[in-house]
């Protein structure tokens, strides 16, 4: 009987081909529109999580304010200093390196070229601690950090922006009102998972940049790797001790400066891109919904155009049940097959998607799973009320209807 | 078999309630044998379609009983008076009321259906059924592409398809010209004779009642006359 009333569903449906198409076109652009959500946003979650994971678990970040990420509080706190990077080596055990990271936005100039990016100002110790590789050239040295001398290690990027095919090492860059020494360049990390090009940076030392760029002792922050025969959590609550007494917090205040470690990080920014994933996929399940609401509607006007047709079924002994399991079978069978498409359209999307925004795209069983279930049973939910109406119609009344 | 096929006794059909109540029957006693070809005749509002309502177990009496072959119709439930129709039951409607943009093949399989027989079972009952209804090679046209006629001989094998012990023919000829009328007309005949299937048929025109073996004239809800026809048209030669 199941089998019988899936044919008679399939036929009627091949039947109205356009309507069935209109009808099922909420669902399908529900549930797309649900899995396209949730796996780009798994897949970003997941991009931020591997790149941050990717600098290593023994990494501390410590910023002035109390919040990460966009819109962070950092008003009011002040800056670092050098003299706090000399503290933490000097007064913290169990630390391999404490990297202080200044960051200014510059236009370069070279080979009649310019290019607008991102300077960092560190010391010699931030290459290894961010896990960078040099593909040429040399890193800065200590006398060239003392000094404050105009040498510059550059991204990948930078270098094929500026210099094109040629070698730029020895090469001037123009940075502001002073030129520097391309000394070294970086090998290249590729594209960044968040959307960002991890290449395009040039790195000179910190004095350097403070001096001719900033004009003030300010560090923006601060990257320490702690040692692996040392503990993060203690390396961590000792940080945090010896900046509270630097920064003079009182016993009862709270920090005004962040110590994460990596796994923190990545927790945090991954939570945001979680609500994200969430809100997003709530509101492609209210579109789910609305979808089902075409199909309860076109279910009701198809009762009513087949009224005759019910009368007939009822009058050669068709039983109630049978009618009511005949229109919700319909219903199912074109909630699903939006289903289906729209499981199609999304793996579609969301490749073509995950390469887009450059993150990787996670075929998610569940989701697929959860949607076609969901959307079969909105087939199920709204089309019982229809179902049920054409299978109580009176035969008598249903035969002589026009 | 000692039971009627059919035995009404002293059943009403009254419609509303209160004042604005219609009584579309009142009281009606009729029996009729297995075998039998009836026509139910009387003018508008006499209670025919309410009669062949109660006959075909769509419709059950407000009052007195309906028994088919015994069995209390009144005390049925809708699933089971479904049942009833489905294995007791065939119906030739004046519209024909086949199943639009469905093959003629599939309109006749559509009772099987129900009865959940296999494919196969349906396909040959199907096939010869339209061809006991002359209409051998028919069966992939959609009723938009044949006449009334055909139509009419669709439904007709449609309502055979399941061997009925009732065939219950309301108005079978009313949308005919007088031609299809009689090729119907005698279709009906010959099932009745050929195959022993009972046939109740409603009609007003009485060249038509005129074949049947017995024919029943109603009036204001009541059974007016009942008339055995010892001569019955289309089985004397040279009658018509």
């Amino acid at each position: 009987m199941i089998w019988n009333a899936l044919l008679l569903a399939l036929r009627e449906i091949r039947r109205n081909l356009m309507r069935s198409f209109l009808t099922i076109l909420g669902i399908v652009i529900g549930v797309s529109a649900v899995i396209t959500m949730v796996t780009l946003g798994n897949g970003a979650t997941r991009a931020v999580s591997d790149q941050i994971a990717s600098l290593g678990s023994n990494l501390l970040i410590i910023r002035p304010g109390q919040h990460l990420g966009p819109g962070r509080d950092s008003a009011g706190a002040a800056a670092f200093k050098v003299a706090d990077v000399e503290a933490l080596k000097t007064q913290v055990s169990g630390l391999a390196a404490v990297v202080p990271v200044t960051n200014k936005s510059v236009t370069l100039v070279a080979m009649a070229r310019n290019w607008s990016t991102g300077v960092t100002g560190t010391t010699s110790d931030w290459f290894a601690t961010g896990k960078w590789q040099i593909a040429s050239g040399r890193i800065f040295n200590e006398a060239e950090e003392r000094a404050g001398a105009a040498a510059c290690v550059i991204g990948e990027t930078i270098r094929r922006e500026l210099f094109g095919s040629q070698d730029p090492l020895g090469q001037q860059i123009r940075v502001k009102q002073f030129s520097c020494e391309v000394i070294g360049l970086l090998a290249s990390k590729g594209q960044s998972t968040m959307g960002n090009d991890q290449d395009d940076l040039l790195v000179m030392p910190l004095r350097t940049v403070q001096r001719r760029l900033t004009g003030s002792i300010d560090v923006a922050s601060l990257m320490i790797s702690v040692r692996d025969d040392a503990s993060m959590d203690i390396a961590k609550d000792q940080v945090s001790w010896l900046m509270r007494e630097r920064r003079h917090i009182g016993a009862g205040d709270n920090d005004d400066f962040s110590v994460m470690d990596t796994r923190q990080i990545a927790e945090t920014l991954s939570g945001t891109t979680k609500v994200m994933t969430g809100l997003l996929g709530a509101v492609a399940a209210v579109s789910l919904l609305v979808g089902g609401i075409g199909i309860m509607n076109i279910m009701l006007v198809s009762v009513t155009e087949r009224t005759r047709e019910i009368g007939i079924r009822l009058a050669i002994g068709a039983l109630e049940r049978e009618v009511l399991l005949q229109f919700l079978i319909e219903a199912v069978a074109l909630a699903s097959l939006g289903g289906i498409i729209g499981i199609l359209l999304a793996t579609l999307a969301s490749i073509g998607g995950a390469a887009l925004m450059h993150v990787p795209y996670l075929f998610n069983p569940a989701i697929n799973l959860l949607s076609f279930g969901f959307s079969a049973a909105i087939g199920v939910v709204f089309g019982y009320v229809p179902a049920r109406r054409a299978a109580r119609l009176d035969p008598i009344e249903a035969l002589r209807h026009a | 078999m000692s039971e009627p096929l059919i035995a009404l006794s002293g059943v009403t059909r009254t419609f509303g309630t209160g004042a604005a109540a219609f009584q579309a029957l009142r009281g009606v006693d009729l029996t009729i044998e297995e075998g039998e070809f009836v026509a139910i005749m009387g003018p508008s509002g006499s209670g025919k379609s309410s009669m062949m309502n109660i006959l075909g177990c769509l419709d059950t009496p407000s009052g007195g009983s309906y028994r088919f072959r015994g069995l209390r119709v009144e005390d049925l439930n809708r699933d089971q008076r479904a049942l009833l129709r489905r294995h007791a039951l065939g119906f030739v409607f004046q519209g024909f009321n086949l199943l639009a943009r469905t093959s003629a093949q599939e309109n006749v399989e559509l009772p099987l259906l129900y009865r959940g027989e296999t494919v196969e079972a349906r396909h040959d009952a199907a096939r010869a059924a339209l061809a006991a209804v002359g209409l051998e090679g028919w069966g992939h046209h959609s009723p938009a592409e044949l006449s009334g006629g055909q139509q009419q001989r669709v439904a007709i094998a449609r309502a055979l398809v399941t061997n009925p012990s009732l065939l219950l023919a309301d108005e079978p000829t009313g949308n005919l010209d007088t031609e299809r009328s009689r090729e119907i007309i005698d279709l009906l005949v010959a099932l009745n004779r050929d195959k022993g299937i009972t046939v109740v048929m409603v009609t007003h025109e009485s060249d038509m009642a005129a074949y049947a073996r017995r024919i029943v004239r109603l009036v204001d809800g009541k059974v007016e006359s009942d008339i055995r026809n010892a001569a019955p048209a289309g089985v004397v030669p040279g009658a018509h």
